[in-house]
Protein backbone atom coordinates (compact mmCIF):
# COMPACT_ATOMS: atom_id res chain seq x y z
CA UNK A 1 0.00 0.00 0.00
CA UNK A 2 1.21 3.21 -0.82
CA UNK A 3 2.11 6.10 1.62
CA UNK A 4 -0.62 7.90 0.89
CA UNK A 5 -2.92 5.10 0.81
CA UNK A 6 -1.46 4.63 5.04
CA UNK A 7 -1.92 7.64 5.82
CA UNK A 8 -5.94 7.42 4.29
CA UNK A 9 -6.58 4.22 6.88
CA UNK A 10 -4.62 5.65 9.52
CA UNK A 11 -6.58 8.86 9.80
CA UNK A 12 -9.76 8.14 10.06
CA UNK A 13 -8.80 5.08 12.40
CA UNK A 14 -6.47 7.72 15.02
CA UNK A 15 -9.59 9.78 14.84
CA UNK A 16 -12.30 7.26 15.70
CA UNK A 17 -9.68 6.03 19.00
CA UNK A 18 -8.79 9.22 20.39
CA UNK A 19 -12.51 10.12 20.55
CA UNK A 20 -14.08 6.93 21.98
CA UNK A 21 -11.29 7.46 24.95
CA UNK A 22 -12.08 10.59 25.25
CA UNK A 23 -15.97 9.66 25.21
CA UNK A 24 -14.99 6.56 27.54
CA UNK A 25 -13.16 9.79 29.86
CA UNK A 26 -16.03 11.97 30.09
CA UNK A 27 -18.41 9.06 30.47
CA UNK A 28 -16.75 7.97 33.33
CA UNK A 29 -17.79 10.92 35.14
CA UNK A 30 -20.88 10.31 36.65
CA UNK A 31 -21.84 13.78 38.28
CA UNK A 32 -21.26 15.70 35.18
CA UNK A 33 -22.92 13.07 33.12
CA UNK A 34 -26.40 13.72 35.75
CA UNK A 35 -25.73 17.52 35.49
CA UNK A 36 -25.49 16.90 31.60
CA UNK A 37 -29.12 15.13 31.46
CA UNK A 38 -30.58 17.56 34.25
CA UNK A 39 -29.58 20.92 33.55
CA UNK A 40 -30.83 20.71 29.94
CA UNK A 41 -33.84 19.94 31.13
CA UNK A 42 -34.95 23.60 33.10
CA UNK A 43 -34.21 24.93 29.92
CA UNK A 44 -36.24 22.66 27.94
CA UNK A 45 -38.91 23.05 30.54
CA UNK A 46 -39.26 26.69 30.02
CA UNK A 47 -39.40 26.15 26.30
CA UNK A 48 -42.32 24.34 26.12
CA UNK A 49 -43.90 25.96 28.98
CA UNK A 50 -43.60 29.42 26.70
CA UNK A 51 -45.16 27.22 23.45
CA UNK A 52 -47.69 25.05 25.15
CA UNK A 53 -49.49 28.10 25.56
CA UNK A 54 -50.02 28.78 22.01
CA UNK A 55 -52.21 24.86 21.68
CA UNK A 56 -50.08 24.03 19.04
CA UNK A 57 -48.60 21.11 18.88
CA UNK A 58 -46.33 22.01 15.96
CA UNK A 59 -44.93 24.42 17.50
CA UNK A 60 -44.27 22.80 20.72
CA UNK A 61 -42.30 19.88 18.49
CA UNK A 62 -40.69 22.86 16.69
CA UNK A 63 -39.20 24.59 20.06
CA UNK A 64 -38.40 20.75 21.45
CA UNK A 65 -36.52 20.34 18.80
CA UNK A 66 -34.74 23.42 19.67
CA UNK A 67 -34.24 22.18 23.19
CA UNK A 68 -32.59 19.07 22.82
CA UNK A 69 -29.91 20.90 20.59
CA UNK A 70 -29.86 23.79 23.32
CA UNK A 71 -28.31 20.54 25.29
CA UNK A 72 -25.61 19.79 23.00
CA UNK A 73 -23.88 23.30 22.39
CA UNK A 74 -24.64 23.95 26.07
CA UNK A 75 -22.42 20.70 26.90
CA UNK A 76 -19.48 22.40 23.98
CA UNK A 77 -19.59 25.62 25.10
CA UNK A 78 -18.51 25.33 28.30
CA UNK A 79 -16.42 22.12 28.05
CA UNK A 80 -14.48 22.46 24.54
CA UNK A 81 -13.18 26.22 25.58
CA UNK A 82 -11.63 25.18 28.77
CA UNK A 83 -10.43 21.64 26.60
CA UNK A 84 -6.91 22.24 26.06
CA UNK A 85 -6.85 23.80 29.70
CA UNK A 86 -7.75 20.26 30.79
CA UNK A 87 -5.37 18.52 29.10
CA UNK A 88 -2.59 20.69 30.91
CA UNK A 89 -3.77 20.03 34.05
CA UNK A 90 -3.24 16.70 33.22
CA UNK A 91 -0.01 17.17 32.00
CA UNK A 92 -0.90 15.37 29.15
CA UNK A 93 -0.94 18.64 26.89
CA UNK A 94 2.77 18.54 26.09
CA UNK A 95 2.77 15.28 25.24
CA UNK A 96 0.03 15.29 22.48
CA UNK A 97 1.80 18.47 21.18
CA UNK A 98 5.39 16.73 20.64
CA UNK A 99 3.63 13.37 19.11
CA UNK A 100 3.58 12.69 15.82
CA UNK A 101 -0.30 12.70 15.23
CA UNK A 102 -1.36 16.06 13.57
CA UNK A 103 -2.66 18.57 17.10
CA UNK A 104 -5.95 19.12 15.11
CA UNK A 105 -6.89 16.09 14.43
CA UNK A 106 -6.45 15.21 18.09
CA UNK A 107 -8.22 18.27 19.18
CA UNK A 108 -11.09 17.70 16.91
CA UNK A 109 -11.48 14.11 18.45
CA UNK A 110 -11.44 15.40 21.52
CA UNK A 111 -13.94 18.03 20.73
CA UNK A 112 -16.75 15.77 18.67
CA UNK A 113 -16.40 13.64 22.19
CA UNK A 114 -17.39 16.17 23.75
CA UNK A 115 -20.36 17.13 21.31
CA UNK A 116 -21.53 13.17 21.51
CA UNK A 117 -21.98 13.37 25.09
CA UNK A 118 -24.42 16.13 24.83
CA UNK A 119 -26.51 13.58 23.08
CA UNK A 120 -27.38 12.29 26.51
CA UNK A 121 -29.35 15.77 26.91
CA UNK A 122 -31.21 15.31 23.23
CA UNK A 123 -32.44 11.80 24.57
CA UNK A 124 -33.13 13.38 27.83
CA UNK A 125 -34.76 16.47 26.24
CA UNK A 126 -36.80 14.26 24.34
CA UNK A 127 -38.37 12.01 26.55
CA UNK A 128 -38.93 14.73 29.13
CA UNK A 129 -40.82 16.37 26.17
CA UNK A 130 -43.03 13.18 25.58
CA UNK A 131 -44.12 12.16 29.06
CA UNK A 132 -44.36 15.74 30.72
CA UNK A 133 -45.61 18.08 27.65
CA UNK A 134 -47.06 15.17 25.89
CA UNK A 135 -44.53 16.19 22.65
CA UNK A 136 -45.19 13.94 19.61
CA UNK A 137 -42.26 12.08 18.71
CA UNK A 138 -42.96 10.69 15.11
CA UNK A 139 -40.32 12.13 12.68
CA UNK A 140 -41.77 11.62 9.16
CA UNK A 141 -37.80 10.69 7.86
CA UNK A 142 -36.20 8.66 10.51
CA UNK A 143 -33.41 8.02 8.61
CA UNK A 144 -32.66 12.14 7.19
CA UNK A 145 -33.30 12.96 11.08
CA UNK A 146 -30.04 11.01 12.35
CA UNK A 147 -28.33 11.88 9.48
CA UNK A 148 -29.10 15.50 10.53
CA UNK A 149 -28.29 14.76 14.08
CA UNK A 150 -24.98 13.13 13.18
CA UNK A 151 -23.75 16.16 10.95
CA UNK A 152 -25.34 18.52 13.18
CA UNK A 153 -22.90 17.42 16.40
CA UNK A 154 -19.98 16.93 14.09
CA UNK A 155 -20.76 20.54 12.93
CA UNK A 156 -21.34 21.56 16.80
CA UNK A 157 -17.58 19.90 17.94
CA UNK A 158 -15.98 21.77 15.21
CA UNK A 159 -17.42 25.19 16.69
CA UNK A 160 -15.86 23.30 20.04
CA UNK A 161 -12.68 22.83 18.44
CA UNK A 162 -12.13 26.52 16.96
CA UNK A 163 -13.01 28.07 20.42
CA UNK A 164 -10.56 25.85 22.03
CA UNK A 165 -7.84 27.08 20.25
CA UNK A 166 -8.85 30.18 20.00
CA UNK A 167 -9.19 30.53 23.81
CA UNK A 168 -6.46 28.64 24.50
CA UNK A 169 -4.15 31.44 26.30
CA UNK A 170 -7.08 32.57 28.48
CA UNK A 171 -6.79 30.95 32.08
CA UNK A 172 -10.74 31.61 32.60
CA UNK A 173 -11.68 30.34 29.12
CA UNK A 174 -14.25 28.24 30.38
CA UNK A 175 -15.92 31.64 31.26
CA UNK A 176 -15.51 32.55 27.54
CA UNK A 177 -17.33 29.33 26.66
CA UNK A 178 -20.54 29.91 29.29
CA UNK A 179 -20.65 33.54 27.58
CA UNK A 180 -20.81 32.62 24.15
CA UNK A 181 -23.84 29.78 25.49
CA UNK A 182 -27.42 31.70 25.47
CA UNK A 183 -26.57 33.95 22.78
CA UNK A 184 -26.18 30.83 20.26
CA UNK A 185 -29.02 29.45 21.29
CA UNK A 186 -30.64 32.58 20.31
CA UNK A 187 -29.02 33.55 16.67
CA UNK A 188 -29.22 29.81 15.85
CA UNK A 189 -32.87 29.67 16.12
CA UNK A 190 -32.99 27.44 18.14
CA UNK A 191 -36.07 28.96 20.86
CA UNK A 192 -37.55 31.44 18.20
CA UNK A 193 -37.04 30.86 14.11
CA UNK A 194 -34.65 32.58 12.72
CA UNK A 195 -37.25 35.09 10.52
CA UNK A 196 -38.07 36.75 13.59
CA UNK A 197 -34.64 37.92 14.62
CA UNK A 198 -33.78 41.87 13.17
CA UNK A 199 -32.59 41.87 9.73
CA UNK A 200 -28.85 43.01 10.75
CA UNK A 201 -28.34 39.92 12.85
CA UNK A 202 -29.44 37.13 10.17
CA UNK A 203 -26.00 37.14 8.57
CA UNK A 204 -24.62 35.98 11.99
CA UNK A 205 -27.08 33.27 12.55
CA UNK A 206 -26.47 31.89 8.58
CA UNK A 207 -22.92 31.46 9.29
CA UNK A 208 -23.40 29.35 12.89
CA UNK A 209 -23.92 25.53 11.53
CA UNK A 210 -26.17 24.81 14.33
CA UNK A 211 -28.82 27.03 12.17
CA UNK A 212 -28.68 24.93 9.45
CA UNK A 213 -28.63 21.43 11.46
CA UNK A 214 -31.62 21.96 13.43
CA UNK A 215 -33.36 23.35 10.35
CA UNK A 216 -32.21 20.17 8.85
CA UNK A 217 -33.91 18.63 11.39
CA UNK A 218 -37.09 20.13 11.88
CA UNK A 219 -37.19 19.40 7.89
CA UNK A 220 -36.39 15.81 8.24
CA UNK A 221 -39.19 15.64 11.15
CA UNK A 222 -42.32 17.72 9.45
CA UNK A 223 -41.22 15.38 5.74
CA UNK A 224 -39.56 17.99 3.60
CA UNK A 225 -35.96 17.66 2.32
CA UNK A 226 -33.53 18.13 4.87
CA UNK A 227 -30.15 17.57 2.74
CA UNK A 228 -29.81 21.28 1.20
CA UNK A 229 -29.92 22.24 4.94
CA UNK A 230 -27.91 18.96 6.26
CA UNK A 231 -24.86 19.80 3.35
CA UNK A 232 -24.77 23.93 4.34
CA UNK A 233 -24.38 22.70 7.96
CA UNK A 234 -21.41 20.04 7.33
CA UNK A 235 -19.59 22.92 4.87
CA UNK A 236 -19.44 25.35 7.47
CA UNK A 237 -18.53 22.75 9.88
CA UNK A 238 -15.57 21.71 7.58
CA UNK A 239 -14.77 25.52 7.43
CA UNK A 240 -14.72 25.77 11.22
CA UNK A 241 -12.24 22.82 11.42
CA UNK A 242 -10.12 24.29 8.97
CA UNK A 243 -9.88 27.92 10.64
CA UNK A 244 -9.42 25.88 13.88
CA UNK A 245 -6.57 24.12 12.54
CA UNK A 246 -4.80 26.58 11.10
CA UNK A 247 -5.16 28.56 14.03
CA UNK A 248 -3.92 26.00 15.76
CA UNK A 249 -0.87 25.43 13.79
CA UNK A 250 0.16 28.76 13.99
CA UNK A 251 -0.07 28.90 17.95
CA UNK A 252 1.76 25.76 18.06
CA UNK A 253 4.56 27.90 16.29
CA UNK A 254 4.26 30.84 18.16
CA UNK A 255 4.26 28.53 21.27
CA UNK A 256 7.66 26.82 19.92
CA UNK A 257 9.17 30.27 19.10
CA UNK A 258 7.89 32.37 22.44
CA UNK A 259 7.59 29.78 24.79
CA UNK A 260 4.04 31.80 25.39
CA UNK A 261 2.05 29.00 25.76
CA UNK A 262 3.14 27.27 29.00
CA UNK A 263 2.59 22.96 27.59
CA UNK A 264 2.88 22.00 31.35
CA UNK B 1 26.77 9.91 13.53
CA UNK B 2 25.76 10.69 16.97
CA UNK B 3 22.18 10.11 18.58
CA UNK B 4 22.22 13.42 20.21
CA UNK B 5 24.48 16.34 19.37
CA UNK B 6 24.10 19.98 21.15
CA UNK B 7 25.90 23.00 19.67
CA UNK B 8 25.95 25.97 21.68
CA UNK B 9 22.50 25.89 22.66
CA UNK B 10 20.84 29.01 24.52
CA UNK B 11 17.28 29.46 25.33
CA UNK B 12 15.76 32.83 27.04
CA UNK B 13 12.35 33.87 28.22
CA UNK B 14 10.88 36.98 28.27
CA UNK B 15 8.10 38.36 30.59
CA UNK B 16 6.29 40.92 31.36
CA UNK B 17 6.78 42.36 34.82
CA UNK B 18 3.08 43.52 35.47
CA UNK B 19 0.37 44.85 34.16
CA UNK B 20 0.88 48.65 34.04
CA UNK B 21 4.59 48.78 33.98
CA UNK B 22 5.43 47.05 30.91
CA UNK B 23 8.89 46.43 31.29
CA UNK B 24 10.30 43.45 29.97
CA UNK B 25 12.11 41.14 32.13
CA UNK B 26 14.37 38.38 30.15
CA UNK B 27 16.35 35.14 31.62
CA UNK B 28 18.16 33.21 30.05
CA UNK B 29 17.25 29.45 31.19
CA UNK B 30 19.97 27.47 28.98
CA UNK B 31 23.34 30.01 27.83
CA UNK B 32 25.64 27.77 25.55
CA UNK B 33 24.98 24.08 26.27
CA UNK B 34 27.07 21.78 24.12
CA UNK B 35 27.38 17.85 24.39
CA UNK B 36 27.36 14.96 22.54
CA UNK B 37 25.11 11.85 23.27
CA UNK B 38 26.71 8.58 21.29
CA UNK B 39 24.20 5.75 20.35
CA UNK B 40 23.61 2.97 23.45
CA UNK B 41 25.03 5.25 25.86
CA UNK B 42 22.92 6.25 29.38
CA UNK B 43 23.80 10.38 29.81
CA UNK B 44 23.05 12.13 32.69
CA UNK B 45 21.97 15.30 33.05
CA UNK B 46 22.75 16.62 36.65
CA UNK B 47 22.14 20.01 38.14
CA UNK B 48 20.22 21.89 40.83
CA UNK B 49 16.73 23.09 40.46
CA UNK B 50 16.46 25.72 37.99
CA UNK B 51 19.82 24.72 35.79
CA UNK B 52 18.14 24.35 32.76
CA UNK B 53 18.05 20.67 32.58
CA UNK B 54 14.62 20.42 32.31
CA UNK B 55 15.02 23.43 29.73
CA UNK B 56 17.35 21.71 27.20
CA UNK B 57 15.28 18.61 27.26
CA UNK B 58 12.42 20.32 25.70
CA UNK B 59 14.15 21.74 22.97
CA UNK B 60 15.68 18.77 22.03
CA UNK B 61 12.25 16.91 22.10
CA UNK B 62 11.00 19.73 19.97
CA UNK B 63 8.58 21.20 22.59
CA UNK B 64 11.03 24.88 22.32
CA UNK B 65 12.54 26.41 19.76
CA UNK B 66 16.36 27.13 20.83
CA UNK B 67 17.08 31.30 20.81
CA UNK B 68 20.28 30.16 19.35
CA UNK B 69 22.45 27.57 18.94
CA UNK B 70 21.52 24.02 17.16
CA UNK B 71 20.92 20.29 18.22
CA UNK B 72 20.03 17.32 16.22
CA UNK B 73 18.76 13.77 17.36
CA UNK B 74 19.85 11.22 15.13
CA UNK B 75 21.11 13.32 12.98
CA UNK B 76 17.40 15.20 12.57
CA UNK B 77 17.60 18.97 13.42
CA UNK B 78 14.91 19.66 16.34
CA UNK B 79 14.05 23.32 14.67
CA UNK B 80 13.44 22.27 10.80
CA UNK B 81 12.81 18.29 11.42
CA UNK B 82 10.73 18.76 14.22
CA UNK B 83 8.20 15.62 13.10
CA UNK B 84 11.29 13.67 11.99
CA UNK B 85 12.69 13.93 15.76
CA UNK B 86 8.96 12.94 17.15
CA UNK B 87 9.04 9.77 15.72
CA UNK B 88 12.21 8.61 16.74
CA UNK B 89 12.51 9.66 20.37
CA UNK B 90 10.44 8.72 23.40
CA UNK B 91 9.54 11.39 26.76
CA UNK B 92 8.81 10.76 29.83
CA UNK B 93 8.83 13.06 33.17
CA UNK B 94 8.44 12.16 37.01
CA UNK B 95 5.60 13.23 39.13
CA UNK B 96 1.50 11.99 38.81
CA UNK B 97 0.59 13.92 36.12
CA UNK B 98 0.76 12.93 32.16
CA UNK B 99 -1.37 10.27 31.94
CA UNK B 100 -5.58 9.80 32.04
CA UNK B 101 -6.53 8.78 35.40
CA UNK B 102 -10.07 7.69 34.56
CA UNK B 103 -8.84 5.33 31.92
CA UNK B 104 -7.15 1.79 32.77
CA UNK B 105 -3.49 1.79 31.96
CA UNK B 106 -4.14 -0.37 28.86
CA UNK B 107 -6.34 2.55 27.48
CA UNK B 108 -3.88 5.08 28.56
CA UNK B 109 -1.20 3.07 25.94
CA UNK B 110 -3.57 2.34 23.22
CA UNK B 111 -4.60 6.14 22.99
CA UNK B 112 -0.95 7.10 22.91
CA UNK B 113 -0.27 3.87 20.66
CA UNK B 114 -2.63 5.81 18.11
CA UNK B 115 -1.12 9.01 18.62
CA UNK B 116 2.38 7.87 18.01
CA UNK B 117 1.02 6.24 14.96
CA UNK B 118 1.82 2.52 16.11
CA UNK B 119 0.08 -0.07 13.49
CA UNK B 120 -3.17 -1.85 14.84
CA UNK B 121 -1.53 -5.17 13.95
CA UNK B 122 1.66 -5.12 16.39
CA UNK B 123 0.03 -2.45 18.94
CA UNK B 124 -1.63 -5.53 21.12
CA UNK B 125 1.61 -7.21 21.17
CA UNK B 126 3.66 -4.23 21.76
CA UNK B 127 1.04 -2.58 24.31
CA UNK B 128 1.81 -6.91 26.16
CA UNK B 129 4.86 -7.10 25.97
CA UNK B 130 5.40 -3.18 27.71
CA UNK B 131 3.34 -4.13 30.51
CA UNK B 132 5.31 -7.08 30.99
CA UNK B 133 8.52 -5.12 30.90
CA UNK B 134 7.76 -2.18 33.58
CA UNK B 135 5.68 -5.30 35.75
CA UNK B 136 2.17 -4.01 35.01
CA UNK B 137 1.38 -7.33 33.76
CA UNK B 138 -1.93 -8.07 35.85
CA UNK B 139 -3.11 -4.59 36.70
CA UNK B 140 -3.71 -3.05 32.84
CA UNK B 141 -7.12 -3.25 33.41
CA UNK B 142 -7.20 -0.81 36.40
CA UNK B 143 -8.02 3.01 36.13
CA UNK B 144 -4.98 4.88 36.64
CA UNK B 145 -6.24 6.52 39.58
CA UNK B 146 -5.91 3.76 41.69
CA UNK B 147 -1.76 3.59 40.87
CA UNK B 148 0.62 4.16 43.53
CA UNK B 149 3.55 7.29 42.44
CA UNK B 150 5.72 4.17 40.80
CA UNK B 151 3.13 2.57 39.15
CA UNK B 152 2.60 5.34 37.13
CA UNK B 153 6.12 6.11 36.51
CA UNK B 154 6.70 2.62 34.99
CA UNK B 155 3.35 3.03 33.21
CA UNK B 156 4.78 6.95 31.96
CA UNK B 157 7.93 4.78 30.73
CA UNK B 158 5.84 2.50 28.79
CA UNK B 159 3.92 5.13 27.28
CA UNK B 160 7.36 6.45 25.92
CA UNK B 161 8.47 3.33 24.68
CA UNK B 162 5.56 2.43 22.51
CA UNK B 163 6.84 3.35 19.45
CA UNK B 164 10.25 1.62 19.94
CA UNK B 165 12.06 4.81 19.90
CA UNK B 166 15.93 4.90 19.11
CA UNK B 167 16.17 8.10 21.58
CA UNK B 168 14.74 7.93 25.02
CA UNK B 169 14.45 11.47 27.25
CA UNK B 170 13.83 10.73 30.85
CA UNK B 171 13.13 14.10 33.48
CA UNK B 172 13.38 13.43 36.38
CA UNK B 173 11.41 10.04 36.77
CA UNK B 174 11.95 8.59 39.77
CA UNK B 175 11.43 12.01 41.77
CA UNK B 176 8.66 11.22 44.73
CA UNK B 177 9.20 7.37 44.61
CA UNK B 178 9.90 5.08 46.88
CA UNK B 179 13.20 3.14 47.76
CA UNK B 180 11.70 -0.02 46.37
CA UNK B 181 9.75 1.40 43.21
CA UNK B 182 12.86 3.65 42.52
CA UNK B 183 15.07 0.08 42.47
CA UNK B 184 12.59 -1.21 40.21
CA UNK B 185 12.59 2.04 37.93
CA UNK B 186 16.09 2.14 38.07
CA UNK B 187 16.11 -1.94 37.01
CA UNK B 188 13.87 -0.97 33.82
CA UNK B 189 16.25 2.14 32.52
CA UNK B 190 19.17 -0.17 33.04
CA UNK B 191 17.60 -3.13 31.27
CA UNK B 192 16.22 -0.58 27.96
CA UNK B 193 20.25 0.57 28.00
CA UNK B 194 20.95 -3.67 27.55
CA UNK B 195 18.34 -3.00 24.55
CA UNK B 196 20.54 -0.34 23.08
CA UNK B 197 18.38 2.50 23.48
CA UNK B 198 20.23 5.89 24.32
CA UNK B 199 18.95 7.36 27.10
CA UNK B 200 18.93 11.27 28.57
CA UNK B 201 18.53 10.83 32.03
CA UNK B 202 18.09 13.90 34.74
CA UNK B 203 18.12 13.41 38.18
CA UNK B 204 18.36 14.59 41.57
CA UNK B 205 19.64 11.30 43.00
CA UNK B 206 23.69 11.26 42.61
CA UNK B 207 23.70 7.27 43.23
CA UNK B 208 20.93 6.71 40.51
CA UNK B 209 23.60 8.72 38.14
CA UNK B 210 26.36 6.76 39.47
CA UNK B 211 24.60 3.50 39.11
CA UNK B 212 23.47 3.85 35.75
CA UNK B 213 25.10 6.51 33.52
CA UNK B 214 28.10 5.60 31.40
CA UNK B 215 28.30 10.10 31.15
CA UNK B 216 27.12 12.70 33.24
CA UNK B 217 27.48 16.50 32.68
CA UNK B 218 26.96 18.54 35.72
CA UNK B 219 24.52 21.96 34.23
CA UNK B 220 23.92 25.06 36.43
CA UNK B 221 22.71 28.42 36.14
CA UNK B 222 22.55 27.44 32.44
CA UNK B 223 25.88 26.39 31.53
CA UNK B 224 28.02 22.82 31.45
CA UNK B 225 29.96 22.72 34.63
CA UNK B 226 31.76 19.81 34.16
CA UNK B 227 31.33 16.43 31.54
CA UNK B 228 32.98 12.96 31.89
CA UNK B 229 31.96 9.59 33.48
CA UNK B 230 30.86 9.29 37.15
CA UNK B 231 34.92 8.25 38.20
CA UNK B 232 35.98 11.24 35.49
CA UNK B 233 33.99 12.97 37.89
CA UNK B 234 34.77 11.66 41.27
CA UNK B 235 38.21 11.94 40.30
CA UNK B 236 38.32 15.70 41.08
CA UNK B 237 37.62 15.36 44.45
CA UNK B 238 39.86 12.58 44.64
CA UNK B 239 43.02 12.79 46.25
CA UNK B 240 40.69 14.81 49.01
CA UNK B 241 38.35 13.37 52.11
CA UNK B 242 35.54 13.88 53.21
CA UNK B 243 34.78 14.67 57.22
CA UNK B 244 31.27 13.87 58.53
CA UNK B 245 30.64 15.53 61.51
CA UNK B 246 27.05 15.75 63.05
CA UNK B 247 26.50 18.34 65.62
CA UNK B 248 23.58 19.87 67.33
CA UNK B 249 22.84 23.47 66.96
CA UNK B 250 25.84 24.59 64.92
CA UNK B 251 26.14 28.19 64.18
CA UNK B 252 26.75 29.70 61.10
CA UNK B 253 29.93 31.69 61.97
CA UNK B 254 31.40 28.57 63.62
CA UNK B 255 30.80 27.29 59.64
CA UNK B 256 32.46 29.89 57.81
CA UNK B 257 35.67 29.68 60.72
CA UNK B 258 35.95 26.03 59.63
CA UNK B 259 35.77 27.07 55.55
CA UNK B 260 38.61 29.13 56.27
CA UNK B 261 41.14 26.55 57.75
CA UNK B 262 43.67 25.53 55.45
CA UNK B 263 43.71 22.45 53.54
CA UNK B 264 39.64 22.62 53.69
CA UNK B 265 38.29 23.03 50.11
CA UNK B 266 34.49 23.41 50.70
CA UNK B 267 32.03 23.05 53.44
CA UNK B 268 28.39 21.66 52.57
CA UNK B 269 25.40 21.59 55.95
CA UNK B 270 23.04 18.83 55.71
CA UNK B 271 20.50 19.73 57.85
CA UNK B 272 18.56 17.03 59.78
CA UNK B 273 15.68 16.62 62.21
CA UNK B 274 17.68 17.79 64.69
CA UNK B 275 21.03 17.91 64.05
CA UNK B 276 23.37 19.52 61.38
CA UNK B 277 25.58 17.21 59.59
CA UNK B 278 28.63 19.11 58.47
CA UNK B 279 30.37 17.77 55.07
CA UNK B 280 33.72 18.95 54.97
CA UNK B 281 35.97 18.15 51.71
CA UNK B 282 39.68 18.52 52.57
CA UNK B 283 42.72 17.49 50.98
CA UNK B 284 44.05 14.04 52.06
CA UNK B 285 46.97 14.95 53.69
CA UNK B 286 45.79 17.46 55.96
CA UNK B 287 44.56 16.03 59.20
CA UNK B 288 42.05 18.32 60.34
CA UNK B 289 39.98 16.68 61.90
CA UNK B 290 41.17 18.28 65.85
CA UNK B 291 40.80 21.63 63.95
CA UNK B 292 36.96 21.59 62.82
CA UNK B 293 35.96 20.18 66.34
CA UNK B 294 37.98 23.43 67.68
CA UNK B 295 36.35 26.06 65.04
CA UNK B 296 32.60 24.32 65.92
CA UNK B 297 32.62 25.82 69.22
CA UNK B 298 31.00 24.19 72.63
CA UNK B 299 27.97 22.50 70.74
CA UNK B 300 27.33 19.46 71.09
CA UNK B 301 29.05 16.93 68.80
CA UNK B 302 27.69 12.76 68.20
CA UNK B 303 29.76 11.01 65.04
CA UNK B 304 32.56 11.71 63.53
CA UNK B 305 33.74 9.81 60.46
CA UNK B 306 36.02 10.32 57.45
CA UNK B 307 35.30 8.82 54.63
CA UNK B 308 36.27 8.08 50.52
CA UNK B 309 34.39 11.42 48.18
CA UNK B 310 31.34 10.80 46.29
CA UNK B 311 29.79 11.46 43.29
CA UNK B 312 27.67 13.59 45.31
CA UNK B 313 30.73 14.98 46.90
CA UNK B 314 32.05 15.65 43.25
CA UNK B 315 28.84 17.44 42.21
CA UNK B 316 28.69 19.68 45.54
CA UNK B 317 31.67 20.77 45.02
CA UNK B 318 31.05 21.81 41.02
CA UNK B 319 27.59 23.84 42.26
CA UNK B 320 29.65 25.21 44.65
CA UNK B 321 31.98 26.53 42.56
CA UNK B 322 29.45 28.39 40.73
Amino acid sequence: MSRWGRTARRIPRQFAVVWWLQLKMLAADAFSGILQIVWPLFFATTAFLMFRISGDHELVFYAGLGATVMGIWSSVAASSSSALQRERWLGTLELIVSAPMPFALVLSSITTAMATIGLYSMVATLIWGWLVFGMSLHIVQPIAFGCAVVVLVFAIAMIGFLLSVTVVRYRSAWAIGSLLECPVWLLCGLLVPVALLPVWVRPLSYVLPPTWGVRAMREAASGTSPWVSLLVCAVLGGAYALMAALIGRSLLKSARRQATLALT
Amino acid sequence: MSAVEAIDLRRSFSSRTSVLRRAKETVEAVRGVSFVIERGEIFGLLGPNGAGKTTTIKMLITLLLPSSGSAKVLGYDVARDAVKVRRRIGYAFGGDRGLYDRLSAQDNLRYFAELYAVPPRTQRARIGELLELVGLRGREKERVEGYSRGMRQRLHIARALLHDPAVLFLDEPSIGIDPVGARELRATVAALAGQGKTILLTTHYMFEADELCDRIAVIGSGRILAEGTPADLKSRVRGGRVLEVETFGVLDESVDDVRRLDGVRSVTVEARTQSQVLHVSMDSEAELTAAVLGRIGDVRVGRVASREPTLEDAYVELIGER
